[in-house]
């Protein structure tokens, strides 16, 4: 017979070190799909809702989203930000948005969403760990 | 194109909504947490703004 997990049950079984990565990564995939798959509904959705959003905002306020240069320590630490937002973040680069447009008034406010989009996931994604290792 | 002001005040926006959801657990607590932290960012820029405005930059 086949049961459906609760929410407690896979709070759980994510104290496993397999199931913990798996949280990370999918927390850093999808922003706010880390707390739904452990059953906080209306944390992950809001999450869900809001980072995206965030991040599209920084796109169309014509930010930049840094390559990874080693090169220049300042485009590397922002380029690190970018990425903290996963799966939007790889959708922008594949439909090749985030050029930037440095001539653009709100150039800066683009480029100041779009990394604090990505360093909000970051703490989102801890959270979730947190949340996944019993602590909270 | 939104003004600098309004632009701000959506970064703010953004900011407290996921801010005050990762630091509380009742939907309650989240708006009253969420709105005080909204307001104290809007309330510092302008300050600042203020402040900085005399300055020859």
């Amino acid at each position: 017979m086949v049961t459906k997990s609760t929410a407690a049950e896979r709070t759980r079984a994510s104290t496993e070190p397999g199931v913990l990565a798996l949280v990370i990564v999918l927390a850093w995939l999808v922003p706010g799909a880390g707390h739904l798959w452990q059953g906080r509904r209306q944390k992950g959705v809001i999450f869900l809702l809001a980072l995206p959003l965030m991040f599209v905002t920084g796109l169309l306020l014509g930010g930049r989203l840094f390559p990874l240069q080693l090169s220049e320590p300042l485009v590397f630490l922002g380029a690190i930000a970018d990425r903290g937002i996963g799966l939007p973040f790889l959708i922008a680069r594949f439909m090749e948005a985030g050029a930037g447009l440095v001539t653009a008034v709100s150039y800066e406010y683009g480029n100041t969403f779009l990394m604090t989009a990505g360093l909000l996931n970051f703490l989102v994604i801890l959270d979730a760990y947190d949340i996944a290792v019993g602590r909270k | 194109m939104i003004s600098h002001f309004w632009t701000m005040v959506l970064f703010a926006a953004f900011v407290s909504v996921v801010f005050a959801v990762l630091l509380r657990d009742a939907p309650r607590e989240q708006v009253k947490t969420g709105g005080l932290m909204l307001l104290a960012f809007v309330a510092v820029a302008y300050v600042l703004a203020w402040l900085l405005y005399p300055l020859p930059l």
